[in-house]
């Protein structure tokens, strides 16, 4: 599906990512974990092309990522905040990703779950935050893509609107898609995640199945499993952490992830 | 339809319901009828109007503009996280920003004209006001949106779009002035004329002017250009030296757009 293999990326004098490479298993929900300023959202992006890395590659399908973004068919993204232009109603937003398109299949479940049906004549401006949420989570699954990017995809929904998100990212699994997601929510990840992979300062620190972390951190929990990793990578008077881990088809290389 | 079309479209839409961009096309409307109403004839009111159509329509593209490009970052995440190319996509937004600023301007400030005036007398220079006013929108979105492109600092992007509007529209001739007094024993022609060509608002008031043979009002640098190019050269020169002050921020802002991280 998606690989990305020695990514490196800089924001001024600040390394945000450093040879990072992670395959995607297809099929499986991968979580992308990590503490705040990691590089989990910059890493989302730049598989996206939104933000260009300064080195690495990018491989979509075994194909270079082409630069003008024909690959992200196969993508359905909903990123962290949503803001569409205040006048526009919600009908002319999904019309307008509708016809960037063409000929997509289309899976108009989530509108109906959440009850985007009755929002649709509103405009975007009059929409609470959450109810933006709902029309940036339904665009992402819209179009049946093959691999879906959710980035903190519960932030700002409802209980009920997170547990219709959460189910429908079974059922899109259980289809044999594959889904990229981040949440600083462990719990939530709990009956979700099938794969982890852990970034804390820029690099690629674990990558694996969650019963691999489970197993290496000999804990039972994904969010204990994480906090160790955590406390681990960042222990509060050492050095800097080991170097990177490099993953090739979703499993780490060496003894980390053993 | 192109990707261009489609996200102008988008563009229009949403500005076309934009209560600043209704009270934009308001104020030029009620300014013209003012004018009319006050006994001006087309020409006059022509002419008063140059004033209010050199201070704003810089003023309202810049900052509007900046603050809209801001205001579109998450959206134009949005879109560029769909199959589009980044070119076809800035254009759209770039219209879509543009064109409804020059919209509201000739529907308001062209209204009134098209009420009031019978005859085609000063059609010459009310249609060189429309040239001005509609490039001046171009140029000045463009450069609104090669600030916001480039400087993430939202503040200091609306601070560089104001700066931009105090030089190009209030301190730009006074020191194009100061420095032809301080130089006069020396030939300032060419000099003064190409610092008329550097300045779009300097370009848009020679344009109108030209039309109405009101060479002393138009300052130094407008009487030098009459002088020397005479009308129909003045205005083609004119002309194609704004359609440049639109082309290029354009191109600036379409490389800053191809190449930035979102």
């Amino acid at each position: 599906m998606i690989t990305v293999s020695g990514i490196r990326k800089r924001f001024g004098a600040l390394d945000i990512l450093q040879d990072v490479s992670l395959a995607l298993r297809p099929g499986a929900v991968t979580a992308l974990v990590g503490p705040n300023g990691s590089g989990k959202t910059t890493l989302i992006k730049i598989i996206l092309r939104l933000t260009r890395q300064d080195g690495g590659a990018l491989e979509v399908g075994g194909v270079a990522a082409d630069e003008d973004g024909d690959y992200r068919r196969a993508i359905g993204y909903m990123p962290q905040a949503s803001r569409f232009p205040d006048n526009l109603r919600v009908r002319d937003v999904i019309d307008l990703v509708t016809a960037l398109r063409p000929g997509a299949p289309r899976d108009e479940e989530l509108i109906g779950a959440f009850g985007l049906a009755t929002e649709m004549d509103k405009r975007v401006g009059t929409l609470s935050g959450g109810t933006r949420q709902k029309v940036n989570a339904s665009i992402a699954f819209l179009f049946r893509p093959a691999l879906l990017i959710l980035d903190e995809p519960t932030a700002g929904l409802d209980p009920i609107a997170s547990g219709l998100l959460k189910e429908k990212i079974r059922r899109v699994r259980a289809e044999g898609r594959t889904v990229l997601v981040t949440s600083h929510i462990m719990a939530e990840l709990e009956h979700l995640a099938d794969d982890i992979a852990f970034l804390c300062d820029g690099r690629l620190r674990f990558a694996g199945s969650v019963a691999a972390l489970l197993a290496q951190t000999q804990q039972s929990r994904i969010e204990e499993a994480v906090a160790t990793l955590m406390r681990r990578e960042r222990p509060p008077h050492a050095a800097a952490g080991p170097e990177s881990v490099v993953i090739a088809s979703g499993l780490p290389a060496g003894a980390r992830d053993a | 339809m192109t990707v261009t079309t489609l996200v102008l479209k988008a563009g229009l839409s949403d500005l076309a319901r934009n209560k600043w961009i209704a009270a934009y096309a308001a104020g030029f409307f009620i300014a013209a009828e003012g004018l009319f109403w006050f006994g001006g004839t087309g020409p006059q009111v022509v002419l008063s109007m140059l004033n209010l159509v050199l201070i704003v329509v810089p003023l309202v593209a810049l900052v509007f503009g900046t603050i809209h490009v801001y205001a579109s970052r998450e959206f134009v995440e949005l879109l560029l996280a769909q199959p589009v190319p980044r070119g076809q996509l800035f254009a759209g937004l770039y219209l879509g920003l543009a064109l409804p600023l020059a919209v509201a301007f000739v529907i308001g400030a062209g209204l009134p004209f098209a009420l009031h005036v019978r005859s085609g007398a000063g059609a010459g220079a009310l249609a060189a006001l429309g040239v001005a006013g509609i490039g001046l929108s171009l140029a000045f979105a463009a450069v609104a949106s090669w600030i916001a492109l480039r400087t993430d600092d939202r503040l200091k992007g609306v601070g560089l779009a104001l700066g931009t509007w105090f030089v190009t529209t209030i301190l730009y001739d006074g020191v194009v002035l100061a420095g032809s007094a301080m130089f006069s024993e020396y030939p300032l022609e060419r000099p003064l004329l190409g610092l008329m060509l550097a300045n779009p608002v300097d370009l848009a008031r020679v344009l109108v002017l030209t039309q109405l043979d009101v060479s002393a009002l138009m300052g130094y640098t407008g009487a030098l250009f009459q002088q020397t190019f005479g009308t129909v050269a003045g205005t083609t020169v004119a002309v194609a030296a704004l359609i440049l002050w639109c082309a290029v921020p354009l191109a600036l802002a379409a490389r800053c757009f191809r190449r930035r991280d979102f």
